[in-house]
């Protein structure tokens, strides 16, 4: 029974936490890297955002000292970490000056909490933003 | 000593007994208790599967033609026309039949031979992104080119079905007023009586012989005649539902009324339906369907290997002639998003596209492959959660509900028949 509940307790805190995630969330919008090297924002093409239409995002990327990153190189991928399963597809991230990048081709099929990574990288630094949803 | 004897199977006879009636108490409890009110919570997620809920149809900027009422007329026609194919018996609404919701009532769709899958409904179709079972193609008007080719549906090829359009004086005017000046299909050495790539092998060898801008040609025609029955296809969406009638009486002030819609049963199916049944997460939305694709651990069709599904289909989309970004769609190739960002990947092995739950009663067979007869051997085989056959089942959860339970889920989808909506007129050849 105690080997029941600490495997339960321990399965618990290994499991991603929507709130701890959060935490992370730096004011409004703004959400902080996990190494504090960047922080981005964001504003989707559909607000509120539903599912099942495919929609895109504009990113905003600052450094840590809040100065616009216009260099950086940034792929991403996500999906429903309690269901196990990624994006129903493969969106895509170019620059368009100012700090500004437009992520297109994202389409959430699924109510429910979604997490999108985001890898940050500018010359020798990388770091990893993850923004989550509650859909 | 057989007084000890009796004593103790009387004992055991009292206490299975009592065993018995207090399990069928608590049986008949769980079963027959009235159902909870409706948290705010669940009616907002409720109100998502409303009818009324569906946003206005996404323009479908491949095909110009596509909200035009005069497409819309020439591809009734064309829809009802079994000159299309090859032996001139068998039209589209040979197994898109709308007495049984643009299905078949068949496992797998037969028309000149037997196709590789079931045939789908076409109701609600021009909200997906994607068609056919494995998204093998982008557009209902790429779609629709497809069985006029296939040897197994309507054996046709392109050349006869252009030399058909210009010929037959009603759809010549037609298409004229609506894609323009029609090309002269009349010189023989030009454009042959038949041919069509990918074909058997003298129509494909006469294809092949073609200049390629005549080739072009037919297939802009052929490519026209797939606009017109995409637009026809369009105007078939799903009327309100009981469920709906439900649904607007709970977010509506007569709450009150929606007892009377609905009853017990399907009330508690619907809670399980959006809960603990799980069904809600890929049978999401007005039309109950993500558009999306899953490997559910279907069982293969006997005979069969195991569908590889998606991983397949969007290969042959990228590589379909008629696609979004090809040379005879009206969209610009970059605004084709979902074609440019559909993903691949191991996860679409054995995934095919999840169905609308609207109409179920004439949809049957159920699956690709028709495999599954009856909406209660479905609801048991997510009861269960097999082993998928090829890739991974993501259903693989046992839900483990109890008979009543599938059997409540069972009463709410029956709630979610309706008619089409558009007039009869457009259910039947035109006259």
């Amino acid at each position: 029974m105690l080997k029941n509940f600490l495997s339960f307790t321990l399965l618990l805190l290994l499991q991603t936490n929507p709130a701890v995630v959060a935490a992370q969330q730096n004011g409004e919008n703004v959400w902080l890297s996990e190494d504090e090297l960047f922080q981005v924002s964001y504003e989707s093409q559909l607000n509120p955002i539903i599912i099942n239409q495919i929609h895109g995002w504009k990113l905003h990327v600052m450094n840590a000292e809040g100065n616009a990153v216009s260099d950086a190189v940034i792929t991403v991928k996500g999906g429903m970490p309690e269901h196990n399963h990624g994006l129903a597809t493969a969106p895509s991230i170019e620059a368009s000056g100012d700090g500004n990048y437009l992520l297109q081709g994202l389409r959430f099929h699924m109510m429910g909490y979604w997490e999108l990574e985001l890898s940050v990288s500018q010359g020798s630094i990388s770091d990893t933003v993850i923004i989550t949803l509650d859909l | 000593m057989k007084l000890f004897i009796f004593a103790q199977f009387f004992k055991f006879i009292l206490t299975s007994g009592l065993l018995l009636a207090v399990g069928l108490c608590v049986w008949l409890v769980l079963a027959y208790k009235p159902p909870a009110a409706w948290t705010e919570a669940e009616k907002a997620v409720i109100n998502t599967l409303f009818l009324a809920s569906l946003p206005p149809l996404p323009v479908d900027r491949s095909n110009a033609a596509s909200t035009d009422i005069r497409a819309v007329e020439m591809g009734h026609a064309l829809f009802f026309d079994s000159r299309l194919s090859v032996n001139q018996q068998i039209s589209c609404a040979t197994c898109h039949r709308p007495e049984l919701r643009f299905t078949d009532g068949l496992d797998k769709a037969r028309a000149l031979g037997k196709s590789r899958r079931n045939t789908p409904s076409i109701v609600g179709l021009a909200y997906s992104p994607w068609l056919y079972w494995d998204g093998r193609r982008d557009s209902l008007w790429a779609q629709a080119l497809s069985p006029l080719e296939d040897p197994q549906e309507q054996g046709n090829n392109r050349m006869a079905i252009a030399r058909l359009v210009t010929e037959d004086v009603e759809y010549s005017q037609q298409y004229q007023a609506i894609f323009g000046e029609l090309p002269d299909f009349s010189d023989r050495s030009r454009f042959p009586e038949n041919a069509g790539p990918e074909l058997k092998s003298e129509w494909y060898a006469a294809w092949v012989e073609m200049e390629k801008d005549d080739q072009v040609l037919v297939n802009q025609t052929f490519a026209n005649v797939g606009k017109a029955i995409a637009a026809y296809e369009r105007i078939l969406l799903p009327a309100p539902s009981r469920f709906d009638a439900y649904v607007q009486s709970l977010v509506s002030k007569e709450s009150e009324n929606s007892r009377d819609i609905f009853s017990n049963d399907e009330i508690k199916g619907l809670r399980l339906f959006i809960g603990e049944a799980r069904c809600i997460e890929c049978h999401n939305g007005p039309l109950l369907t993500n558009f999306e694709f899953h490997n559910t651990g279907i069982i293969s069709y006997p005979g069969d290997l195991p569908d590889r599904g998606r991983v397949d289909g969007v290969r042959e989309v990228r590589r379909d002639p008629f696609n979004c970004q090809g040379l005879y769609s009206d969209q610009e190739p970059e605004q084709c998003l979902e074609l440019i960002h559909a993903r691949e990947g191991v996860e679409l092995i054995g995934a095919l596209k999840t169905p609308s739950l609207r109409n179920l009663k004439e949809t049957a067979p159920y699956m690709h492959k028709g495999q599954i007869r009856t909406l209660a051997e479905t609801l048991n085989h997510y009861n269960t959660a097999p082993f998928a056959m090829i890739g991974h089942n993501e259903a693989e959860e046992i839900l483990g509900m109890l008979s009543f339970e599938l059997n409540q889920l069972e009463a709410f989808l029956g709630t979610l028949q309706s008619p089409i909506d558009v007039d009869a007129r457009w259910l039947e050849p035109p006259q």
